[in-house]
C-alpha cells in the first residue's frame, strides 16, 4: 500500500476477501441516499400527474390532463388561427394583385419559403437552385411559363403525373425507334450548334442536321429553336440544359427522349394559400415573369 | 469417443455450409455460407490429425486458464483499432462526402460502414474485452479454473467468428435494420449457442468456487451475461424468408417492434456497456489501487437498484412518435431514478482511492481508470437528463445523442478497458512490469483530449441544429430547410474527425506499449496457481 489510510477514517471491512480485495463496510452516503429518496418520491408524484401506469382497460390519463397529442393539435390550432385572416385574404385576391400588397407579399415570401423547404426542396434543391433534370428556378428560363399563373397552374397540378387529370403534359417521342443513326447523329449536331455553351462534335454534320430538325423537331421546340412554353417545349438556343448538353447527353434524350414528372400539390397535398404563397415565393426568386 | 463425435457434426456442418453456398439467394449469404465451410472445414482436419494422438496429462486444476485471455486481450487491442478506424473514417465521409468514393459504392458507403464500426467497437472491441476480463476476475475471485475445459475457447473462437459474420454481413448489405441489432438470423442463432456456453463456463466456474461469497464483479458480469441473453432472444424474433437466404421478416410489428427495439437497444447500453463494464471496473480499480472497495453496503444497493430500473427506461428513446404517452412517461421516470444508483458504481470506484489519490499524480495506468469514472458519472447525469421530455425534444435526433454516448462509449467504456488491458498484459505475460509508463501518459491525454474534442463539437452542433429545427418566423414558419442545418455542422464535424484521430492514436500507441511489454518487459516467475484468499 502506498500509505496507511489515517486511522480516524478507517472503517471495519466485511471481513471477506477475494485475490487481495476487501470491502470496507462504509454506509451508504447520506446525500446519495437523499436524492435517491427525493427521485422516487419525484417519480411516484410525475406518474400520478401525468399519464403512467397501464391498466385492463387502457392506462392512467394522470390528474393533469396532459397528453402529447392534445398539445400538438392545440399548437397546431393556435398557429392557424393566428394566420387564418391573412391566409383567407392570400387565397381570395388576384394572384396578381398579391405583389401590390406589401404586408400580403411579405406574408406570402415567408409562408412560400417554409413550404418550399419543406415540399420543393427535395427535388429543387433548397436554394431553388435545381439539379440534372430538375429545374433550376432562379433564372428567367421556363419550360411552362413563369407568370404568376403559369407557376401556380404547374404548382396545384403537377408535370406528367398520373394523379391530377389537369397536369401539364407533353411527351417527347423517342427518336431512337424513328430515326436511323446517322441521321441522329447529324441533328445531336446541329442542336448543339444552336446553344452558345457548346460546339457541334462535327460541325459537317450540322447542315444535314438541320433538314432532319425541321422535319422532325421543329413541330414542337420551333423552326428556331426557341422552344414553346404551351407544350413544355424547352428552348434549345440558350446555354441552359435541363439533363445536359454534351454530346453523349444530348444523343441520350433524343434517343429515349426524357420524362421528368412533378406531383401535383393541390387537392390533399396543400391549401389553397399555401400554394400561392410558394408560388409568390418562386416568383420573386428572380425569374418571374 | 468425442472426437468421432466432433468429426461427424463439423463434416456435416461443412456439408450443409457447401449446399447453402450453392443455393444462396445473396452474395452476403454466399460469402457467409463459404466462410463457414472454411473454418468447419478446417476444423474437421485439425480434429482429425490430433485424434487418436495420446491424450496430454490431464489439465491441472490448480492452475488458471489464462491462454484464452490472453487471446481475448489482443483480440481487444485489435478489435479497438479496427472499431475507432472505421469510426474516424465515417466521421470523415460525414464532413466531407467526397470520401463516399463512387469505385466503393455498395460496400463502404456511410450507410455501410455506420453499423460496422458501431458493432465494431461495442461487440468487438467491448465484446472481446468483457469476456476476456469475466474470464480473467472470475477466476481469481472465485479462487477456481474455469469451468468446462476447452468451452472457454469455444466461447472466445465462437464469438470472434460472430463479428467477422457480422461485419462481412454489413458490408455486403445484410441487415435487419435494428440499431444494435443488425446481423441477420442465422448469425443471430450463432451468437445464442455462443452466449448460452459463455453463461455455462462463468455460472460453471461461480458454482465451483472456493470463496465463500460471490464477489460484487461477478454479480455485474453474471446480470450482463444472462441479461443479454434474454435482450439477444427477444430483439431478434424473427422468420427466415428463405433457408438459403439472409432476408427475415420481424414478428414484431409498428410501435412494437420499435418498443421491443429500444427496450433491447437501450439496454444493450445498460447491460453491456454499464453493467459489465462496472464488473470490470470492480475487479481492476480496487486491484490498481491496492486498496479496499469503498462500501459493500453501496454496492449492494446500487446494484439491485441499477439492474431493476435500467429494464425499463427503454422508452426515452421514443418521445414523441407513436408509442403512447403513458409507456413514454414510464421510461423517462425510470430513466431518472436511474440517476442515483448509476453514480452509485462512480462513487465506490472514486471513494476507493481515498487514501491513495496521491498515485494519481505517479500511475497513469490508475489515472486513466479514474477519468474513465468521471466521465461514467457524467454520461451517467447526461442520459437521464436527455431522458425529460422538454429537453428531449429539443435534443432528439441531433448530435447531442451522438456527443452522449460518445463521451460514455470513449470516455467510460474505452478508458477502463485500457485500464485493464495495461493491468492484465504484465501480469498474463508474467513481465515485471509494462515497457513504458510515459506512453501510457501519451495514450491517457490524447485520448482525454480526442474525446474532449468529440463531445463538446457533438454538444455545440446538436444544440445548434435543435435549436435551426424549431427556428420560426414572426409568422410562425419554419425558418430552415434540412439541408441548411447539415451545412451549418460542418466545421463541428472537422473537430469530431480531428477528435477521433487523436484518439485512435493513443489507441495504437497503446498496442505498440503492449505489444512492447509482451517482447522486452523482464519476466518474472509465472503465479498462475489457484489460491484461495485466506
Amino acid at each position: 500500500m502506498a500509505r496507511q489510510p489515517k486511522k480516524k477514517n478507517e472503517v471495519e471491512t466485511t471481513g471477506h476477501e477475494w485475490d487481495g480485495i476487501e470491502e470496507y463496510n462504509n454506509p451508504l452516503p447520506r446525500w446519495w441516499l437523499w436524492i435517491f429518496y427525493a427521485c422516487i418520491v419525484w417519480g411516484i408524484w410525475y406518474t400520478i400527474a401525468y399519464p403512467a401506469w397501464p391498466m385492463v382497460q387502457g392506462a392512467t390519463q394522470g390528474y393533469l390532463g396532459w397528453s402529447t397529442r392534445a398539445n400538438v393539435a392545440e399548437e397546431i390550432a393556435t398557429a392557424e388561427a393566428a394566420n387564418s385572416e391573412i391566409n383567407e385574404r392570400l387565397a381570395s385576391v388576384e394572384l396578381t394583385a398579391i405583389a401590390d400588397d406589401p404586408e400580403l407579399a411579405g406574408y406570402a415570401r415567408s409562408a412560400g419559403e417554409a413550404v418550399f423547404k419543406t415540399w420543393c426542396a427535395q427535388c429543387h434543391g433548397s436554394g431553388a437552385a435545381g439539379a440534372k433534370g430538375y429545374p433550376n428556378l432562379q433564372d428567367d428560363a421556363w419550360l411552362w411559363g413563369g407568370t404568376m399563373e403559369d407557376i401556380h397552374y404547374s404548382i396545384a397540378h403537377g408535370i406528367r403525373n398520373e394523379d391530377d387529370p389537369d397536369a401539364r403534359y407533353s411527351e417527347m417521342p423517342a427518336f431512337g425507334d424513328i430515326l436511323e443513326e446517322p441521321q441522329i447523329e447529324q441533328v445531336v449536331n446541329y442542336v448543339m450548334s444552336m446553344s452558345p455553351a457548346y460546339e457541334p462534335q462535327d460541325a459537317s454534320l450540322v447542315s444535314a442536321g438541320e433538314e432532319v430538325y425541321l422535319d422532325n423537331c421543329a413541330a414542337c421546340h420551333g423552326d428556331d429553336g426557341k422552344g414553346d412554353i404551351f407544350q413544355g417545349a424547352p428552348n434549345l438556343t440558350d446555354a441552359i440544359w435541363l439533363y445536359g448538353g454534351d454530346y453523349e447527353t444530348v444523343k441520350e434524350t433524343v434517343m429515349n427522349s426524357r420524362f421528368g414528372v412533378m406531383p401535383p400539390m393541390g387537392g390533399a397535398q396543400l391549401t389553397e394559400a399555401k400554394i400561392r404563397a410558394v408560388t409568390t415565393y418562386v416568383h420573386q426568386l428572380g425569374g418571374g415573369e | 469417443m468425442l472426437n468421432y463425435i466432433k468429426l461427424i457434426a463439423l463434416g456435416l456442418i461443412t456439408l450443409f455450409a457447401m449446399i447453402a453456398a450453392s443455393y444462396a439467394r445473396d452474395l452476403a449469404y454466399q460469402v457467409h455460407a463459404i466462410i463457414i465451410m472454411a473454418v468447419s472445414a478446417g476444423l474437421f482436419l485439425w480434429t482429425l490429425r490430433n485424434t487418436d494422438e495420446p491424450v496430454p496429462a490431464a489439465t491441472l486444476e490448480t492452475s488458471y486458464m489464462d491462454g484464452v485471455i490472453r487471446y481475448g486481450v489482443i483480440a481487444t487491442a485489435f478489435w479497438a483499432v479496427v472499431g475507432f478506424l472505421a469510426g474516424t473514417f465515417i466521421a470523415f465521409q460525414l464532413a466531407f462526402p467526397g470520401l463516399n468514393f463512387d469505385w466503393a459504392q455498395g460496400y463502404a458507403n456511410f450507410g455501410r460502414l455506420r453499423p460496422l464500426h458501431t458493432s465494431a467497437v461495442i461487440f468487438a472491441f467491448g465484446g472481446n474485452a468483457l469476456i476476456a476480463t469475466s474470464f480473467y476476475v472470475v477466476q481469481r475471485t472465485s479462487a477456481a479454473r474455469l469451468w468446462g475445459g476447452n468451452l472457454g475457447w469455444f466461447v472466445f473462437w465462437g464469438y470472434n467468428l460472430f463479428i467477422v459474420l457480422a461485419a462481412t454481413g454489413y458490408l455486403l448489405g445484410s441487415t435487419q435494420s435494428k440499431e444494435y441489432a443488425e446481423p441477420e438470423w442465422y448469425v443471430d442463432i450463432w451468437l445464442t449457442i455462443v452466449w448460452v456456453a459463455y453463461l455455462a463456463v462463468f455460472l460453471g466456474t461461480i458454482i465451483k468456487r472456493k470463496e465463500p461469497h460471490i464477489y460484487v464483479a461477478n454479480w455485474f458480469f453474471l446480470s450482463f451475461i444472462v441479461t443479454v441473453a434474454m435482450l439477444h432472444l427477444f430483439n431478434n424474433l424473427s422468420i427466415p424468408v428463405s433457408i438459403w437466404g439472409s432476408k427475415s421478416v420481424q414478428v414484431f410489428a409498428g410501435v412494437q417492434d420499435a418498443m421491443v427495439q429500444w427496450w433491447y437497444g437501450h439496454n444493450a447500453v445498460g447491460f453491456f456497456l454499464t453493467a459489465g463494464f462496472l464488473g470490470m471496473m470492480y475487479y481492476f480499480v480496487p486491484k490498481q489501487a491496492e486498496r479496499p472497495v469503498f462500501s459493500y453496503k453501496l454496492s449492494i444497493i446500487h446494484f439491485w437498484a441499477l439492474i431493476f430500473l435500467y429494464i425499463w427506461a427503454g422508452p426515452h428513446h421514443l418521445h414523441y412518435t407513436a408509442l403512447p404517452d403513458w409507456a413514454s412517461t414510464l421510461g423517462m421516470v425510470f430513466s431518472i431514478v436511474l440517476w442515483m444508483p448509476s453514480w452509485g458504481g462512480m462513487i465506490n470506484g472514486l471513494m476507493t482511492l481515498s487514501g491513495a489519490w496521491d498515485k494519481l499524480r505517479t500511475d497513469p495506468v490508475i489515472r486513466m481508470m479514474v477519468i474513465s469514472l468521471g466521465f461514467y458519472g457524467m454520461s451517467t447525469f447526461e442520459g437521464p437528463m436527455m431522458s425529460i421530455r422538454a429537453v428531449n425534444s429539443l435534443s432528439h435526433y441531433t448530435d447531442w445523442t451522438i456527443g452522449h454516448v460518445h463521451s460514455g462509449a470513449l470516455g467510460w467504456n474505452g478508458m477502463i478497458t485500457f485500464g485493464a488491458l495495461y493491468f492484465l498484459v504484465p501480469k498474463l505475460w508474467n513481465r515485471e512490469r509494462l515497457y513504458s509508463l510515459s506512453m501510457v501518459s501519451w495514450h491517457f491525454w490524447l485520448a482525454t483530449i480526442g474525446i474532449i474534442l468529440y463531445a463538446a463539437s457533438m454538444w455545440v452542433t446538436g444544440i445548434m441544429e435543435g435549436l435551426m429545427w424549431r427556428e420560426v418566423d414572426a409568422n410562425g414558419f419554419l425558418v430552415n430547410a434540412f439541408a441548411d442545418t447539415v451545412a451549418a455542422k460542418f466545421p463541428m464535424y472537422v473537430v469530431r474527425g480531428l477528435g477521433g484521430v487523436l484518439y485512435i492514436a493513443g489507441a495504437v500507441i497503446m498496442c505498440y506499449n503492449l505489444f512492447m511489454t509482451v517482447k522486452r518487459s523482464p519476466a518474472v516467475e509465472a503465479s498462475n496457481s489457484v489460491v484461495p484468499a485466506e
